[in-house]
């Protein structure tokens, strides 16, 4: 696809003279990396999205990283922190990595608000998580921790356990400041309190609302029940996931990764093993590729149940949720006799995956077959064709292709804009080309039709199921490869090397070579990246999970505004998000 | 026919609807639950019915707490409105020759005023809890409560028509020939419209609306207090079933069993279809549903007067 265009490496070294623009040596997931002089990044980057042929037009991830413990870093600038932007473009079907270093004493970068204005949260975030500064951003606070906390959290020298940090307490004082910390100015986010004649209500919508599935706090603006403005207020799931990466193994980390998209289940496993594997470059042979496409499909049909469910409930109608409700159990009981454990099964391995299919999976997964197409055409009849249904979410909250790219959207909700873009079929991973099946999409891209393009990927999902039940591929569950993790048991008593091996792999944990590499997968609710970096230890020395929710969520000002409270409620419910995957 | 033991009739009628109203909780967990595939209240004494009682028990022992910014006189005049105007209103439905209160010869017309002041009721309660969600939710039964009040009138004024009278027993013994359904049939399914609409029940319990609103008018509402609000729902699904049956379905008349069983049975009967709604349909947004009342149903209500109006005037 992106044989007519130049290659970015050209294009940048042709346009930028050489001290501003250097090429990174190649790195592990092939990406192409790019290291910014500070003061000239605005400019590049606004270039690499609007100037060059075949544009970046998506900012896909930004974060940092603290440099000042890592060991390995030939052929990089020597600053004490680096910001990473990772960009994508569809029309090349490329990620793109721009690095740009600071030192401790200079830690602010120009704000790239004003080319995405996607990039508000994820520099928020980085301000939170690395005190590094954004000049020219419209509100620079923290974003997941309190804004009473002390510290940067995601600094090497930040403690990362509750023990290392001394006993909790709150005195009465404290409360009152935390208490203080959460009281909503409207003044902060430049709005107005009264207009001639009359009071707006700030309506204080969560952390605690039976509307918005989880801890998500809504500050509405409003006239009567019209939606001026609204502020989502988020990190009241915060668990510091990333953080955690840095202190697991590179094995132990794999059960934190099942919490992320929390309703994901493996389909979060195979994200992160996605990424480890190109790090550590382990090919997967063809029947762990097809175990792990079979269960990750069964986990995209149990997530949108919940969406199915809950977002009918959301517009008032109480049965749909128990029917699907009652569907997701038919399958998790097929998870359960395969994984042996239900919502979080880390069942995925280094290399492969935990265990062989048991005697009798063909059957119990052409049962559910069977069962699941007679009931999604029931709830098209109770829910999609209902017409009040209709009535609710036609034309409500919708956005065009071009919002959705300018604001990171991805997944079903990118695709409900009429755009074909699915990455398990634009960059297949884990063996996705060899699969037959459609990719749905929309036009309106609103609350219906997102409704519509999630109840036909449970039908593609179905398809993909049936492929692997008729032609699953004989062989080894696991890769041989030393790291595989737990390894293969086979030789393991016979020869010294291997037992060694494999007593180090166990007992302390795999050591991954030094690099760097982004994995990512198109996951039930949207893209879902790892960018892990090794620096050839037991641990990750930095995990960066890019996550769909994240994005989708910052962009609900824009989509509600000008709209009533029931329709905030469709809104949500049809953006498919979950706080954990939002906060991580 | 007034009945020849007022007090007799009193009691009974208030112990009889109260029972039915906490009867219904169970009633309509026990459907919901057959709707969507799961048990419900099974566990206390036969079939899970003692559940009304153990619940009754709770909402009784709980603390009785006001809310210490609310207006605290309204906050608890508030749910005792709709209990009193919901009872009062029974007092002239007739359930079988001799089973009824008062049957005075407006008493149409009573049922009609009372279920107006209930709309009081809904709206104090959320005007006085001083919570945003509580007045939104109030606003919204306001402009709904009154919106459905006005063709929940003409809708049934063809009725009155073809029976010529306002009192509910004459109305009953006009349908000997034909029920009232069959004439007025327009009447009958706007009549039922506004009738859910007034009870507050999905798809039109947008004043409560849980998903939007936590729990609308009555969120600050706790213990016995909630409970009237609650016992006040279930006895306003009662009567409307009660109004239905009298005035389309020819109350208490029917062959071979007893006069109070067939109208207990049509009553019952409503009151399933009002829970079954609550099972099948999502809830309108407020612009949709106010669009509906003015634009659709209020005109659909004045053309079915006309016509009544001059078929009767033709026949006679």
């Amino acid at each position: 696809m992106a044989a007519s265009a130049p290659p970015v490496a050209d294009v940048l070294r042709d346009r930028f003279e050489a001290g501003a623009v250097t090429a990174a040596p190649e790195a592990r997931d092939s990406i192409p990396t790019f290291w910014v002089a500070r003061e000239r990044l605005r400019e590049v980057l606004g270039y690499l999205k609007a100037g060059v042929e075949r544009p970046y037009a998506m900012l896909y991830d930004l974060t940092a990283i603290d440099e000042r413990n890592r060991t390995h870093r030939e052929g990089e600038p020597a600053g004490d922190f680096t910001v990473v932007y990772h960009l994508l473009s569809f029309e090349r079907n490329e990620y793109l990595r721009i690095k740009t270093s600071l030192d401790s004493g200079a830690l602010s970068l120009d704000s790239i608000t004003s080319l995405w204005p996607g990039a508000n949260w994820y520099e928020r975030e980085v301000w939170d998580m690395f005190g590094i500064a954004f000049s020219g951003h419209p509100y620079l606070q923290r974003i997941l921790m309190p804004k009473t906390w002390v510290g940067h959290p995601l600094r090497k020298d930040h403690p990362a356990r509750a023990t290392e940090m001394g006993p909790f307490e709150l005195p009465q004082e404290k409360e009152d400041t935390e208490q203080e910390a959460l009281r909503f100015r409207p003044e902060d986010w430049g709005m107005q309190r009264t207009r001639a004649g009359a009071d707006f209500i700030f309506l204080n919508l969560g952390p605690q609302h039976p509307g918005t599935h989880g801890v998500l706090r809504i500050v509405l603006q409003l006239d009567g029940e019209e939606i001026l403005d609204a502020v989502p207020e988020i990190g009241f799931h915060h668990r510091g996931a990333e953080k955690m990466g840095e202190r697991q193994t590179w094995h132990t980390y794999i059960p934190y990764t099942d919490r992320v998209d929390y309703l994901g289940g493996v389909m979060n496993n195979l994200a992160y093993l996605t990424a480890l594997e190109k790090l550590a470059g382990i090919s997967v042979p063809p029947r762990a590729q097809a175990i792990r496409v079979l269960m990750s499909e069964l986990f995209r049909i149990i997530s949108h149940l919940v969406w199915y469910g809950t977002f009918a409930q959301d517009l008032g109608q109480l049965s749909p949720v128990f029917y699907t409700f009652n569907d997701r159990e038919r399958a998790f009981g097929i998870v359960e006799a395969v994984c042996g454990a239900r919502m979080h099964p880390n069942w995925f391995r280094f290399g492969g995956v935990a265990q062989d299919l048991p005697h009798g999976w063909e059957k119990m997964f052409r049962d559910f077959i069977a069962y699941f197409p007679p009931k999604l055409a029931e709830y098209d009849r109770t829910v999609l064709r209902n017409r009040i249904f209709r009535a609710r979410t036609k034309g409500v909250g919708a956005y065009t292709t071009s919002e959705a790219v300018e604001w990171g959207v991805t997944g079903p909700n990118l695709r409900a804009c009429g755009f074909e873009w699915d990455f398990r079929k634009r960059q297949p991973y884990s063996g996705y080309e060899q699969f037959e099946f459609d990719i749905p999409t929309g036009q309106h891209g609103d609350c219906y039709d997102r409704a519509l393009v999630r109840v036909e990927e449970m039908r593609q999902s179905l398809r993909i199921i049936e492929q692997c039940v008729d032609h699953m591929p004989e062989g080894p569950y696991k890769s041989d490869h030393p790291l595989a993790t737990p390894p293969l048991k086979d030789r393991t008593m016979h020869d010294i090397e291997t037992l060694i091996t494999h007593f180090l792999g166990v007992s302390w944990g795999p050591v991954v070579p030094p690099g760097e590499a982004l994995g990512a997968i198109e996951a039930t609710k949207g893209n879902n990246g790892y960018y892990l970096i090794s620096d050839g230890g037991t641990a990750s020395y930095r995990t960066r999970i890019r996550t769909p929710s994240f994005p989708h969520l910052q962009m609900l000002p824009l989509i509600c505004r000008g709209r009533t409270i029931p329709d905030l409620l469709a809104i949500l419910g049809a953006m498919d998000y979950v706080l954990a995957d939002v906060d991580r | 026919m007034t009945s020849p033991y007022p007090i007799a009739s009193i009691l009974g009628i208030l112990f009889a609807s109260l029972t039915i109203a906490a009867g219904l909780i169970w009633l309509e967990r026990r459907l919901l639950a057959l709707w969507q595939d799961r048990y419900g209240p099974n566990r206390v004494g036969p079939f899970g019915l003692a559940q009304v009682i153990a619940d009754a028990i709770k909402i009784f022992f709980k603390q009785d707490w006001v809310a210490p910014f609310a207006d605290k006189p309204v906050f608890i005049i508030a749910p005792a409105i709709i209990l009193v105007t919901v009872l009062l209103s029974f007092a002239v439905v007739p359930f079988a020759p001799g089973i009824v209160v008062s049957d005075p010869n407006i008493a149409l017309l009573f049922f009609l005023g009372m279920s107006s002041l209930g709309a009081y009721s809904v709206v104090l309660a959320g005007w006085s809890s001083n919570n945003k969600y509580a007045l939104l939710g109030s606003l919204r039964a306001a402009a709904q409560l009154l919106s459905y009040e006005v063709f929940m009138g003409l809708s049934v004024m063809g009725v009155v028509m073809l029976a010529g009278s306002f009192q509910l027993s004459e109305i009953v013994h006009a349908q000997r020939g034909l029920w009232f359904v069959v004439p007025q049939f327009l009447g009958f399914i706007l009549f039922l419209i506004a009738g859910v609409a007034e009870t507050r029940r999905l798809p039109f319990d947008l004043p409560e609306a849980e998903s939007e609103l936590v729990a609308g008018f009555h969120s600050e509402y706790s213990g016995m207090k909630f409970g009237m609000f609650f016992v006040g729902e279930y006895l306003g699904v009662t009567l409307i079933s009660a109004m239905i049956t009298v005035l389309f379905f020819g109350g208490w008349l029917g062959p071979v069993l007893p006069p109070v069983v067939w109208f207990l049975l049509k009553m019952f009967f409503f009151i399933s279809f009002f829970i079954l709604l609550r099972a099948s349909l999502p809830r309108p947004r407020f612009d949709q549903l106010m669009s509906w009342a003015w634009k659709l149903l209020l005109p659909l209500a004045l053309l079915n007067l006309i016509v009544t109006g001059a078929v009767v005037l033709l026949l006679a």
